[in-house]
């Protein structure tokens, strides 16, 4: 039995609102399928679940507005092999086949594991290629929370039979256990049974089921306020900036343009991205993120991008992999996402996985722009506006097409050495485009 | 290309209209000058103009390339390039 809890999306996330069921009970479920919307500060985003099963229960109304963490529904193992999952299995265990080859885990999966008395051998990894993450980690300690070691001996003259940590959970969520109705077969009453009823009680005091992302620009603004104040409180930023002749690269888009349909163009952003992105990939030390005093590296480039939402505010959801898409993927998937940000929903996994984000305000006339780190990542790109500008090459003054890129870097985590060599290696990337 | 029938100054008007209000559904063309920059007054940025480019060449037919782009700043530079480019 696995519990489906309310994501956090991002550092800045405490509170979701369910918005809509894509699953109901009995539906079965393969891990990254869209399970559910969920409303945030900032975008109705669709959720993804983490492992295969079969719904049981939906514990969560639409409309209900819940804090991340607290159980949405509970999924049971595929009917094949249900029921008898074995006690030593401290988590739900996968049904059908898994990677033969064992996942290797990072140094920060394996301490957060440590942390929480997790068994990896028994994590099922939802990482790229199975690899487990440390919301897997966090996932199976909810699930080991969930699942009492053995019944509570009926306490005497009682009816029914309740599990130690149902019975603290009903304390603490107020629920009246004698009101619930008896497992059947002689079960004890599981925390499972007492979150359904706490929900039911939240449900019972709900109106209308929103379908919607409604904007919210005060809840978003203060998302905003909160992650930028923590950031500026908590980060030492250093700031650096280069200017970098982007003529060559330009020659060589508008070649590349000339003779495609507008759909198949690339705009002169697709080009920076994938030159940050591939600078990052190549030195690590900017990519990852500072949690509890030491740096993590991410093991891929998921570039953030800075995104303004028409009628005010900004979301900077991940553009997957990027220093390997092809320019075209990237350019598309680019577009999908600015689209779907402002317009649409997003994934779970493109608000929670950037590792490392870039702002391109440039395009809104701005020649320099210093950002303010998205913890916990470590550094942010920016982008200013390009503008033909006298320049010297080869001793002789010529009018250029020039962007000034800054780095914001985190000084917990690299020094102004490290930062100064990653944007030299974005400009000599830039110097060839035909390499991106 | 396709023969194209010769777009009237109205046809284009509600032509760039049209896609404009697919990336920005409520745009407000009441209070937009006649050669006020689309780029600035929408805050469009690159993506949302490719966009625009995209919209307006299906729309009309007319084969819009990069070099274009200058020509489709404003409404009166775009109404004079879509009719311009059916002569």
């Amino acid at each position: 039995m696995a519990t489906f809890t309310m994501p956090s999306l991002g550092a800045d996330m405490e509170e979701g609102t369910l918005l809509e069921w894509l699953v109901k009970p009995g539906d079965t479920v393969r891990k990254g399928d869209i399970v559910a919307v969920v409303d945030t500060a900032k975008a109705a985003v669709e959720v993804e679940t983490f492992v295969d099963g079969v719904v049981q229960e939906l514990l969560v109304a639409p409309g209900t507005t819940v804090p991340v963490g607290q159980a949405l529904a509970t999924f049971g193992e595929t009917a094949t092999t249900a029921a008898t999952t074995p006690t030593a299995a401290p988590v739900a265990a996968p049904t059908g086949p898994r990677p033969a080859p064992p996942p290797v885990h990072s140094p920060l999966v394996r301490r957060q594991a440590e942390r929480l008395g997790v068994d990896l051998t028994h994590v099922v990894g939802t990482g790229r290629a199975g690899v487990v993450t440390r919301r897997d980690v966090t996932r199976a300690a909810e699930a080991i929370a969930t699942r009492p070691a053995r019944p509570e001996p009926s306490a005497p003259g009682a009816r029914i039979r309740v599990a130690p940590y149902a019975r603290r959970l009903a304390e603490e969520l107020g629920v009246d256990l004698s009101a619930l109705a008896p497992p059947p077969g002689g079960e004890p009453i599981r925390a499972k049974d007492v979150r359904a009823a706490a929900a039911k009680t939240t449900v019972a005091g709900t109106t209308a089921a929103e379908t919607a992302h409604t904007p919210r620009p005060d809840a978003m603004r203060g998302v905003i306020a909160n992650l930028m104040a923590r950031s500026k409180r908590e980060v030492p930023h250093y700031y650096l900036a280069t200017t970098i002749d982007l003529t060559r690269a330009l020659d060589w888009l508008h070649e590349r343009n000339r003779d495609l349909p507008v759909s198949d163009r690339l705009v002169p952003a697709a080009l920076m991205l994938k030159a940050t992105a591939l600078a990052a990939q190549a030195r690590p030390a900017l990519n990852g993120f500072w949690i509890d005093g030491s740096f993590r590296p991410a093991d891929q480039v998921h570039l953030g991008i800075a995104i303004s939402l028409r009628g005010g505010g900004l979301v900077a959801p991940a553009l997957h992999d990027a220093a390997n898409l092809a320019l075209t993927d990237l350019m598309a998937q680019m577009r999908d996402l600015v689209t779907r940000a402002r317009g649409g929903r997003l994934r779970g996994s493109e608000i929670s996985d950037p590792t490392l984000t870039v702002t391109n305000l440039g395009e809104q006339g701005v020649e320099l722009v210093h950002g303010v780190i998205y913890p916990p990542q470590v550094a942010l790109v920016g982008f200013g506006r390009i503008v033909e500008r006298p320049w010297a090459v080869d001793g002789l003054i010529g009018v250029r097409s020039v962007t000034t890129a800054t780095l914001s870097g985190d000084h917990r985590a690299t020094d102004g050495f490290t930062g100064a060599r990653f944007l030299a290696d974005i400009e000599q990337r830039l110097q060839q485009p035909e390499e991106l | 290309m396709t023969d194209q029938t010769t777009l009237s100054p109205d046809q284009a008007r509600a032509a760039i209209r049209d896609a404009i209000r697919k990336i920005i559904p409520d745009a407000d063309f009441d209070s937009l000058a006649e050669d006020a920059s689309f780029q600035s007054a929408l805050e469009l940025d690159s993506l949302d103009f490719l966009s625009f480019v995209e919209q307006l060449s299906a729309a009309t037919g007319i084969r819009i390339d990069e070099s274009d782009y200058p020509d489709l700043a404003s409404m009166a530079t775009s109404v004079a390039f879509l009719t311009r480019s059916n002569q």
